[in-house]
């Protein structure tokens, strides 16, 4: 008979053990997975996880490491707050969309001007275009109650009709001989994102992930707003007596995340991404719900799983082209990881014990 | 535009086909609830449902039994949550977004093979004498018999909860777990049951889509229907009754837009499919929720 026992204390060793157990155990059953498909398990292992890193492509799939990172990152370290507060922005995905129309309406609108000042202009709407999609469900909780997990998500469905309709409407390219999608940002020097080294796939999106990064750190050990946040997610009562505004702190946490998510949007479409069409979202906003709960929502987790992350994106196309995968088997995978991880975060805060155990 | 078009009768009777779906996994979902369980994972459940209901469904060419599996292929999955939540006891709001996640990896993966086959048919009922009754009739009694298996549902959940000994235990799990506990209830075997309905509840919403009312398999077909249905689930107040009422006003959104589109309204098409969408918003906003089960959304450890 297994039996769990609470620790006093989560364990800090199995706290650091258990993102790798998971993605032990997530191998070992993607394996399987595989297997049952029809492919060569190991190397379809091998393909998703090494191959982005060591083959002799590897020149080309670094760069695209970083590239597939940063959105992740970035939205991660913003939805990090919340969830450390018990405030569940689930909408990112949203917030991204919104944060990439606003940025990039903003770039179109100064067509074809040329100016250093447009860019940032940019970068200012787009995380403010976040922001303010994000603050529907923050106000409506603060306000009326209403759930912030219901809201954000059908916000989520919100703008991605809201996209279609930019694409085919407002924001369509009018040389696009009617074709659906915006003017190609990445064509207008004043308004893109290019890359800062060439052929590193470093571009202003992966530094502003690499600064929240920093900035999440510094403000979630040494600042007095991270000691709330923690403290309310820990006690909200002790929280309370502390002096801390509940209203406020999901305020704040709903707009940092939003504003985040609305800068990785803005930095994609300017970038990457190129243009506001239909499919330009492409589900980081619920992949990085992974990434900050693997990252066990620390700043330095969060950025070592968002690389790991981005690895099963690029490895999930090669393995797509080079061994016919089919691309839901990555998806499948994605969850499978966060199922694991939930699943052995147990042997953080109870300590198992087996055998029979006598009443007290 | 020419509203003219619109004809009164057929928008109730859609919108009664339109609620369904939500309706039955609306009210999985109130019983997983009124256990005290909080189960995010319901459009997970339900596209999983969605899927093996459709490749049953098209291997075997019965709808019944498509339904059937549908029904196992949620509790199955909602299993899982169960034993994460209950057994391993992780949060239950992470597990749950999980849940939804997995899910929809998973059907995509199932469904690779099925995208553009139509489901076998699945005959309207015409129920004699009553099915004939003008204006009424079309709208209330010449249906499908799954709108009436999802109606004979949510009365059964509400017998259930109200008048049944298991139902008063179930409440009693949900409401204050460690009384329940003290009083030799077995708070886990409850919970997980509770948590399996739920997803067999789902799959069977799901399979609806698949089977009924497209009837075909995309990927990501349920389009926050599930989400729809946990928001009902609070408009309702976790009461059966009142989420009839919420169904219904959901599907009638849904359809009175769907018939918008076709009549040509000035407004972009976009626009009109957020508004089931901002409905929801809308009625989170103005109702408030009665009060929630007590140990809503949290875990029970039985201390030594």
């Amino acid at each position: 008979m297994m039996i769990l026992e609470k620790r006093q204390q989560p364990s800090p060793i199995w706290s650091l053990a258990t993102p790798v157990l998971a993605v032990i155990l997530t191998m070992i059953c993607g394996g399987l997975l595989f297997a049952t498909l029809g492919k060569n398990p190991f190397e379809t292992i091998r393909t998703i996880f090494l191959d982005p890193l060591f083959s002799e492509f590897a020149w080309y799939y670094r760069p695209q490491l970083l590239i597939k990172g940063a959105p992740l990152v970035l939205i991660a370290i913003g939805l990090s707050f919340g969830f450390r507060a018990g405030i569940w922005n689930i909408g990112a995905e949203g917030q991204y969309i919104v944060g990439a129309i606003c940025g990039a309406a903003v770039g179109l609108a100064f067509y074809p001007a040329n100016s250093a000042l447009i860019f940032p202009l940019m970068v200012m709407a787009g995380a403010l275009g976040g922001l303010l999609w994000a603050m529907i469900p923050g106000i409506l909780r603060v306000k009326f109650g209403t759930n912030e997990i219901l809201v954000s998500l059908m916000l989520v469905y919100v703008a991605e009709q809201l996209l279609a309709s930019m694409a085919l409407g407002a924001l369509r390219n009018p040389e696009g001989m009617g074709f659906p999608g915006s003017r190609n940002l990445s064509q207008y020097p004043s308004a893109a994102n290019l890359e800062l080294i060439a052929g590193s796939g470093m571009h202003w999106g992966v530094v502003a992930a690499f600064v929240a990064v920093i900035f999440a750190y510094i403000t979630l050990s040494r600042h007095v707003f991270g000691f709330q946040v923690r403290l309310s997610g820990q006690s909200p009562r002790a929280a309370r007596f502390a002096g801390v505004n509940p209203g406020l702190l999901v305020l704040i946490c709903m707009g940092i995340s939003g504003a985040l998510a609305g800068l990785a949007g803005l930095f994609e479409v300017a970038g990457p991404a190129g243009q506001i069409s239909i499919d330009f979202n492409v589900g980081y906003g619920f992949t990085a719900i992974i990434v900050a709960f693997l990252g066990r929502l620390h700043p330095v987790g969060i950025l070592l799983a968002g690389g790991l992350m981005a690895l099963t994106y690029i490895g999930g196309e090669i393995a797509q082209s080079n061994l016919g995968l089919p691309g839901a088997a990555i998806q499948l995978l994605q969850g499978m990881l966060l199922f694991f991880l939930l699943a052995v975060d147990v042997l953080t805060h109870y300590r198992v014990r087996f055998g029979k155990v006598g009443v007290a | 535009m020419d509203l003219s078009s619109i004809n009164p009768v057929l928008l109730f009777a859609s919108l009664m086909v339109a609620a369904t779906p939500i309706l039955l996994a609306a009210i999985g979902e109130l019983a997983v609830e009124r256990a005290g369980v909080l189960n995010l994972g319901v459009e997970g459940m339900m596209i999983t449902g969605a899927v093996c209901g459709f490749i049953v469904a098209v291997n075997t060419g019965s709808p019944w039994l498509g339904f059937v599996g549908a029904a196992v292929g949620g509790a199955m999955l909602a299993l899982l949550f169960g034993l994460l939540t209950q057994v391993l006891l992780s949060n239950q709001v992470a597990t749950g977004l999980a849940l939804t996640l997995f899910g929809l990896g998973l059907s995509a993966l199932m469904g690779q093979g099925y995208i553009g086959i139509k489901a076998p048919g699945f005959p309207d009922w015409h129920i004699p004498l009553l099915g004939d009754i003008p204006v009424i009739g079309p709208i209330v009694f010449q249906h499908d018999p799954m709108v009436y298996m999802g109606l004979a549902l949510v009365g059964a959940v509400w017998a259930f909860l109200k008048y049944s000994r298991t139902g008063l235990i179930l409440r009693a799990v949900g409401e204050n777990h460690e009384a329940a506990h003290a009083l030799g209830y077995h708070v886990i075997r409850v919970r997980v049951l509770a948590i399996m309905f739920g997803g067999a509840c789902a799959g069977l919403g799901g399979a609806y889509l698949s089977l009924v009312r497209v009837p075909q398999w995309t990927e990501g077909m349920t389009a926050g229907a599930g989400w729809i249905a946990l928001a009902i689930v609070v408009f309702a107040s976790w009461k059966p009754a009142r989420l009839l009422l919420g169904a219904y006003l959901f599907g009638g959104v849904t359809v009175l837009q769907l018939n918008l589109q076709a009549a040509g309204l000035a407004i972009p098409v976009e626009y009109l499919s957020m508004s089931p969408y901002l409905a929801t918003i809308a009625v989170l906003v103005i109702m408030r929720a009665g009060r929630a089960p007590g140990s809503l959304g949290q875990s029970f450890h039985a201390s030594r």
